[in-house]
């Protein structure tokens, strides 16, 4: 009699029953990494803009601080985006005729803003708000890393509700002295973790449970 | 289950078709964002023609009545001047920021005698009026500071002249 099964099929027959166990588990783990990969947080993406303006160029190559374009950052939820006015305060002088800054002269002219496409954005039911971060001592480079080499802007963190937790739950490793907060090289130095636990004493920063609470981000 | 799956199957199309229910974009106005209700489409309004915003009072008084000169108004007119001043008239005040080695027209030394004559009031108008191909600076820094970038100004005009048996212990560490 012909055999019907060789002697491989147990074999064939576990792998196949142990993957249709397995798929599905696989199958959401991919979902989980992908959900949270770079792709899906838009990390690292850069955004076509009306002026190719540089961050590179203006403030690694000049070293024009932060302040002078995003005005409120120290003071308001929203870190501010410069008017046309500050781009002219230079450029009514310099590189007064380059084809590249003809939209920057055209808003000028015509009293129209010029439109930047937003790099980094939460959902609408997430509260941030930059003035409490500056005024603790975070420094713009935790979150936007190194701002002074982009040509052109990117976000550089996840902005993942995981992302906001880590440092919720434990910020000391990032608390800076004021005057360092807008020093893009900023590194931790080696006594970090005694500086850190002063600085959240002096500053007299949250626990970690209520920087956790809800009503903290979704307000 | 043969009779409901032809129910569910709608329902699920339904639930396809339904718009983004996440809430990550809400029915609001972002932060100079765009505004369809508004003539001019930006949400960022101007007042209205003869309004008084909160708090011009204060703001005049602060204009025109100089605060205290101390330690922490100099820290803080330092910490202004460096990151508003600094690309055009330079750390040290001598007109040659990184933005003037590019090309931008110098301005005029805080060391030559007319501005150390001047009086703190002409930094503070300055910054709020502009002057020649200076804009005005008026939108980025607050009255307070200006007369704290004034008083550091002086500071700096200070460093620049000053002879030794003028800074006290100065004479004993120098060679
Ligand atoms: C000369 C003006 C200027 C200076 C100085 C400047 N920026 Fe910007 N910045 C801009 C403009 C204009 C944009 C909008 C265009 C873009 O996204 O590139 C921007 C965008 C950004 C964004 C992204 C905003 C978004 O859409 O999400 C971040 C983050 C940022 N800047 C951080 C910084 C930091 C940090 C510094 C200081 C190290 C700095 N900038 C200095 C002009 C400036
Ligand atoms: C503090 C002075 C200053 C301000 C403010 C400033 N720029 Fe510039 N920008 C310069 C200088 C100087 C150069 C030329 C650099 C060089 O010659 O190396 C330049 C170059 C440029 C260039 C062409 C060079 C390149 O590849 O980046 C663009 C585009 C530009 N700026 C856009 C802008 C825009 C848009 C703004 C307003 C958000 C702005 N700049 C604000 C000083 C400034
Ligand atoms: C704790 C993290 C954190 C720090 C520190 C931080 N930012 Fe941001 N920044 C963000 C997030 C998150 C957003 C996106 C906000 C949104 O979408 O509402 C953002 C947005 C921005 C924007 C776009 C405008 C806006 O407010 O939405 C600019 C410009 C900016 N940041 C500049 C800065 C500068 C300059 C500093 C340093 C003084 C800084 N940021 C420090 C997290 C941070
Ligand atoms: C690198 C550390 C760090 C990151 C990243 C960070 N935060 Fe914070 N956040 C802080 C610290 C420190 C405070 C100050 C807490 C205090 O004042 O006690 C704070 C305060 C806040 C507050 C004000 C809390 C209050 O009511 O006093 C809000 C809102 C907030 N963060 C939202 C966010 C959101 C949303 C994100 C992510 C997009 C985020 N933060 C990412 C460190 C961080
Ligand atoms: C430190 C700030 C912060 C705190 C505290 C926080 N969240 Fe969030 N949450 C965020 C951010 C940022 C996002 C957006 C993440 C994204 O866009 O991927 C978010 C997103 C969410 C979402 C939507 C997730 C999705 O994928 O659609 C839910 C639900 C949520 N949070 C619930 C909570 C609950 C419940 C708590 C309290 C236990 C909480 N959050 C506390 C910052 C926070
Ligand atoms: C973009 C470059 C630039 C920046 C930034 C700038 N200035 Fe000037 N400033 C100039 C130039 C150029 C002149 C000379 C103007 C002229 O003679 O037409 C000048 C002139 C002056 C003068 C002298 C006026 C006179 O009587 O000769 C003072 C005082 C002054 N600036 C103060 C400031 C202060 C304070 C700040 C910071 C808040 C500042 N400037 C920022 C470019 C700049």
């Amino acid at each position: 009699m012909v055999q019907i099964f060789h002697p491989g099929a147990d074999t064939v027959a576990r792998v196949i029953l142990a993957s249709i166990g397995a798929a599905p588990v696989l199958a959401v783990g991919l979902a989980y990494t992908l959900w949270r990969s770079p792709y899906a947080t838009a990390q690292d993406v850069t955004r076509e803009q009306p002026v190719p303006f540089s961050h590179e160029h203006h403030v690694g190559g000049l070293g024009i601080d932060c302040r002078y374009c995003h005005t409120s950052v120290e003071k308001a939820a929203f870190a501010g985006i410069p008017p046309t006015e500050t781009c002219m305060s230079c450029h009514s002088q310099e590189w007064t005729n380059a084809p590249m800054l003809a939209p920057v002269r055209q808003s000028l002219a015509e009293g129209r803003p010029l439109i930047w496409n937003r790099v980094h954005n939460l959902p609408a039911y997430v509260y941030f708000n930059h003035a409490v971060h500056v005024a603790k001592g975070l420094g713009c480079s935790t979150c936007h890393g190194p701002v002074q080499t982009m040509k052109l802007m990117r976000q550089s963190a996840p902005l993942t509700m995981g992302w906001c937790l880590d440092c919720h739950r434990d910020p000391a490793p990032n608390l800076r002295p004021h005057e360092a907060v807008f020093d893009m090289t900023w590194k931790p130095p080696a006594d970090q973790a005694v500086i850190g636990a002063r600085f959240m004493e002096e500053r007299s920063i949250k626990s970690p449970e209520r920087l956790s609470e809800c009503s903290i981000c979704h307000r | 289950m043969r009779r409901v799956l032809p129910l569910l199957l709608p329902l699920l199309a339904a639930l396809a078709a339904c718009e983004d229910q996440s809430m990550r974009v809400q029915n609001r106005y972002e932060v100079y964002g765009k505004a369809p209700l508004f003539p001019d489409h930006a949400e960022a309004r101007r007042p209205p023609e003869g309004t008084v915003a909160v708090g011009a009072l204060a703001r005049e008084t602060a204009l025109r009545e100089p605060p205290p000169v101390d330690a922490a108004l100099l820290e803080r007119g330092r910490q202004r001047y460096d990151a508003i001043c600094t690309p055009c008239h330079g750390y040290t005040g001598h007109g040659d920021g990184m933005v003037v080695q590019r090309g931008f027209p110098a301005p005029p030394s805080y060391h030559e005698d007319r501005l150390r004559a001047a009086p703190a009031a002409y930094f503070v108008d300055v910054i709020t009026r502009g002057y020649g191909v200076m804009y005005v600076y008026a939108n980025r820094v607050e009255p307070r500071d200006r007369w704290a970038i004034a008083a550091y100004i002086r500071a700096l005009q200070l460093s620049q002249g000053a002879r030794v048996a003028e800074a006290p212990d100065l004479a004993e560490k120098l060679p």
